[in-house]
């Protein structure tokens, strides 16, 4: 019997819909958004309305001797100003740990943070005013090394110490395998700052509710959590605080962190009128966090034949002046340092440090990406120096359900890491170059015309990445809905009460989706996030449709309850013997309906709330790093084949080709576009993007500096979903957002190493790195 | 300043304009049209395409001033209020929209595209496209939108 036709007979109970889980039913969004219709934050406007702005920190540390509002508040046009002293609640605030300013008082620690906001009547008076702010500084020398953090020179940045978290792990004996080791390589690699970039900048509208509440309609990505740091900063019990969720473009984890949330606020409270705010692209590359950049020291020992005997990695990451989620992305990145492999003797050290360079947090892989390009480049390396196929080293070591992971956990759950690898392996190269005549912009340089074809060479490169699903270590997470049935026109009519954040990977279509399939009503209404229905947790870490699903699905099992009692009621008979289908109750097996839905519903409304819970995970010990801390695991891998122009260094990727276990293909196009775009994120650190920061000044705040992958530079992919149902999960699923973004990278600088020879060990690999005459500062060697 | 354009046909005045505002402040905060996005304000990103007297432009780059006489179509004109249009259709179900905060503008210079080239090829579809960055979806299923909303066009 196939995994397949397990799930099947699982889920037997439930009612095939042609619109239903394992669809593609057009999104109840697209419409208003191909119409320009659809309302993001920064689309929000209310009559009478302010605009706010932010004053910010010129300088990476310095001591704040004084903030001068006076010339700011004598501009006509301008409403208020405020600055630390007006904080009415909690001066400090923080995902994780609460110790970021709301307005920096009497420091800064980097170039963008808060000192005061500014409210007026049109978006240039604000900015003006934002310029006559007066801020004198005492400037301090910047620490923005991580190695220097870490080592402790200078003064302390945070008063706790430089190190946010050191994550420990131990398995094995990594000493004794050593001596077993036939081969043994050693390489560091590097990986640039990433930013999030998504299109629609920071933005809110905060109004006041007239009795000292507020209302925040705002671009988020867990509004419950905003919530409860808003209310504290503000001083407001967090019933007098709602939020609600308006249109996001985008988010990648950018937005997990506050932006505009407090500071909106309180200018509405302080004014008594509603407050809007929106970051310009400027302004947004200090207004979220970043990819943290990584230095990653690997060392693997293995057999002549390819067996791994032992990993030892030391991973550094730059957290930047504040917290943020650091202490987690550097215990994701430390998980899954020795990638999708098993590895009997395993060390581990990662740190995350803080340094006076902007705040790094929450991007898309979470920490996982930096470790599978580092672990991936070794094992191309150790490959060659095996003079193995890399493929086949990685088969060989490929991790398999049963085994265990670094930090002692049993790998649960399907861990098909061959079945993709081998899929990539069997699919046919792209065609060869034709000697002459290429269409130019099938070249690298494209349509620039810088080659006919000369000094182009081609290679191909694959990697495989692995990374948790879901929250880790010992968090209880929940996802809360609430399915309401009623009849409207005759007919039967759902409605889902959900906060979760729909960012555009489709959680939307995917709650109507599992309501058709569990109650078979076909008119599903998916009603807008707010802080008053229960809370749904983050759209963040690949969790969102496994959470929400699983709570919609008991939410639907409910209602479904309910339904059947009162058929049976009415029929004398009991709930056991009926069955809930599209028709209506019926009798299983038998396809009549016995009684419409419409009928049983009558004008009442039927509805139920449920909690979903996922397993129960534990921390890991701060000894050795163990502990059953994960939910689930996720798989892709890549292959990439590329065309680098040796005299220019420029680069075409050819096509890239991938592989991932999804679980259950809840709405299989909704799929292929999370790969899909998160392969191009991918592709994106490979070779383009770089947020480029100097003593703590950022250089390239804007798209025409800091490059996103435009249509041009994508190549065609080849997408291929395996479903091995996940046996913990709602349908099977899988999480499936977050993996395509671990394997792109290091497949295309693999791809690239293929083709040149070089060793291309930091990420994004620029134009001077691959011309092997030149150095990496351009100069000539 | 006044200006005055005419916006989807319509004749339409914008009062109290800066010197430094954009057209695209204009449709924005004056105009109400909220369709055309503001992501970088550099004419990088290619989300407030619109037509100004039938050339593709970012309007975010023409000042105000500089719109005031003009014909201006923004993705709220092209379709007939009633249905979408056919290239707004094929990005809806080809699944071409996530966050959908780039799609107007990609729904614009589709329309300019398939206008000057009704059969275009898939590079050429690429070229007419790189200046409209879209940081969901990998592009992969706004081509075929763009090769569906040809052929959908050819037919109709």
């Amino acid at each position: 019997m196939g995994p397949r036709q397990q799930l099947d007979t699982k889920v037997r109970d439930r009612t095939t819909h042609a619109r239903g889980v394992g669809t593609s039913p057009p999104r109840p969004d697209a419409p208003l958004k191909v119409l320009g219709r659809f309302a993001y934050a920064s689309d929000l406007h209310i009559d009478g309305m302010l605009w706010g702005a932010t004053v910010r920190s010129p300088h990476p540390r310095a001591r704040i001797l004084g903030v001068d509002i006076g010339q700011a508040l004598a501009i006509r046009g301008v409403a208020t100003v405020l600055t630390a002293e007006d904080v009415p609640g909690h001066r400090f605030y923080g995902i994780k740990v609460a110790d970021q300013p709301v307005l920096a008082a009497h420091e800064v620690r980097y170039v963008g943070e808060p000192v005061a906001i500014v409210a007026a009547d049109h978006p240039e008076t604000a900015r003006r005013a934002v310029e006559a702010v007066t801020v004198e500084y005492e400037v301090q020398a910047p620490l923005t090394d991580p190695e220097s953090s870490l080592a402790g020179d200078g003064d302390p940045i945070d008063p706790g110490g430089n190190v946010a978290r050191h994550v420990r792990i131990r398995h094995g004996d990594v000493a004794a395998a050593r001596s077993r080791a036939e081969i043994v390589i050693e390489a560091e690699y590097r990986s640039g700052v990433q930013d999030p970039a998504f299109l629609g900048p920071e933005a809110g509208l905060a109004v006041p509710d007239g009795s000292g509440g507020i209302d925040l309609y705002v671009a988020a990505q867990w509004i419950h959590d905003d919530r409860r740091q808003v209310a504290a900063a503000l001083g407001l019990d967090p019933g007098m605080v709602r939020l609600t969720l308006s249109g996001v473009g985008g988010a990648f984890g950018g937005r997990e962190d506050l932006s505009v949330h407090i500071h909106a606020c309180m200018l509405a409270l302080r004014m008594g009128r509603p407050v809007k705010m929106s970051y310009n692209r400027e302004e947004s590359f200090v207004g979220h966090v970043h990819r943290h950049p990584s230095r990653i020291r690997v060392e693997l020992g293995a057999r002549r034949d390819g067996t791994l005997v032992y990993s030892k990695v030391r991973l550094l990451l730059d957290g930047g002046a504040y917290t943020s989620t650091s202490q987690i992305v550097i215990a994701n990145a430390s998980y899954f340092a020795a990638g999708a492999y098993a590895v009997d003797h395993v060390e581990i050290d990662g740190y995350a440090v803080y340094t006076n360079n902007p705040p790094r947090g929450a991007m898309r892989g979470f920490g996982a990406v930096q470790a599978c390009y580092a672990i991936e480049s070794a094992m191309d390396r150790l490959a060659g120096e095996l003079d193995m196929d890399a493929v086949e080293l990685r088969i060989r070591n490929a991790i398999q359900a049963g085994d265990l992971l670094p930090t002692g956990q049993v790998i649960d759950g399907p861990a098909p890491t061959r079945e993709l690898l081998d899929h990539l392996r069997s699919l046919p190269l792209p065609p060869k170059r034709p000697a002459a005549g290429e269409d130019l912009r099938r070249l690298p340089g494209g349509v620039g015309n810088t080659t006919h074809g000369e000094a182009v060479v081609r290679g191909v490169g694959y990697a495989l990445g692995m990374k948790a699903i879901g929250f880790s270590g010992g968090v209880d997470d929940i996802s809360t809905a609430r399915v309401s049935v009623s009849v409207a026109g005759g007919r039967p009519v759902a409605e889902v009460y959900s906060a979760a954040s729909e960012c555009g990977q489709g959680i939307v279509a995917v709650q109507a989706q599992i309501v058709r399939t569990e109650l078979g009503i076909d008119s599903v209404t998916v009603r807008p996030a707010d802080t008053d229905i229960g809370d749904a947790g983050s759209s963040a870490a690949s969790r969102q449709t496994w959470m929400t699903g699983g709570a919609v699905e008991g939410a639907c099992h409910g209602v479904r309850e309910r339904i059947l009692e009162r058929a049976a009621r009415r029929l004398g008979c009991s709930p056991r013997d009926l069955a809930l289908t599209p028709h209506g109750v019926t009798v299983p097996g038998k396809g009549e309906a016995l009684v419409g839905l419409a009928d049983i519903l009558g004008h009442d409304t039927i509805e139920h709330t449920f909690v979903y819970h996922h397993r129960p995970t534990e921390p890991i010990d701060d000894v050795r790093g163990q502990g059953n801390a994960h939910i689930a695991f996720a798989y892709a891998a890549h292959r990439a084949v590329v065309d680098v122009d040796t005299e220019l260094g420029l680069v075409r990727v050819v096509e890239l080709a991938t592989a991932q276990d999804v679980g259950r293909a809840m709405n299989p196009q909704a799929v292929e576009g999370q790969i899909e775009g998160g392969s191009a994120q991918g592709l994106g650190l490979a070779l383009l993007e770089e947020v480029q920061v100097e003593d703590g000044f950022v250089k390239n705040a804007s798209f025409t500096d800091y490059l996103v992958p435009t249509i041009l530079d994508m190549p065609p992919m080849n997408v291929r979903l395996f479903e091995f149902p996940h046996p913990d999960s709602p349908y099977g699923l899988n999480g499936v957002g977050e993996p395509p973004t671990l394997s792109s990278t290091p497949a295309i600088v693999n791809a690239l190493r293929n083709a040149t020879g070089l060793d291309l060990p930091r990420v994004p690999v620029r134009p001077t790195d691959l011309i092997a005459s030149l150095k990496s500062d351009g100069s000539p060697c | 300043m006044l200006i005055e354009l005419i916006v989807n046909g319509r004749r339409r005045t914008a009062e109290n304009v800066r010197a430094g505002e954009s057209l695209l402040y204009v449709l924005r905060e004056h105009l109400g049209l909220r369709g055309s996005k503001d992501a970088c304000e550099q004419g990088e990103c290619g989300s407030c395409s619109v037509y100004l007297n039938g050339d593709l432009v970012c309007a975010c780059l023409v000042s105000a001033g500089q719109a005031d006489g003009a014909e201006v179509v923004t993705v709220e004109g092209l379709s007939d209020g009633e249905s979408l249009h056919p290239i707004q259709q094929a990005y809806v179900s080809e699944g071409a929209v996530q966050c959908g905060f780039c799609t107007p503008g990609l729904i614009v210079a589709t329309h300019c595209l398939l206008d000057a080239s009704s059969d275009p090829s898939d590079e050429e579809i690429r070229e007419a496209l790189a200046g409209n960055l879209c940081r969901c979806t990998g592009y992969e299923k706004i081509v075929s939108a763009v090769r569906l909303a040809a052929t959908e066009t050819a037919a109709g």
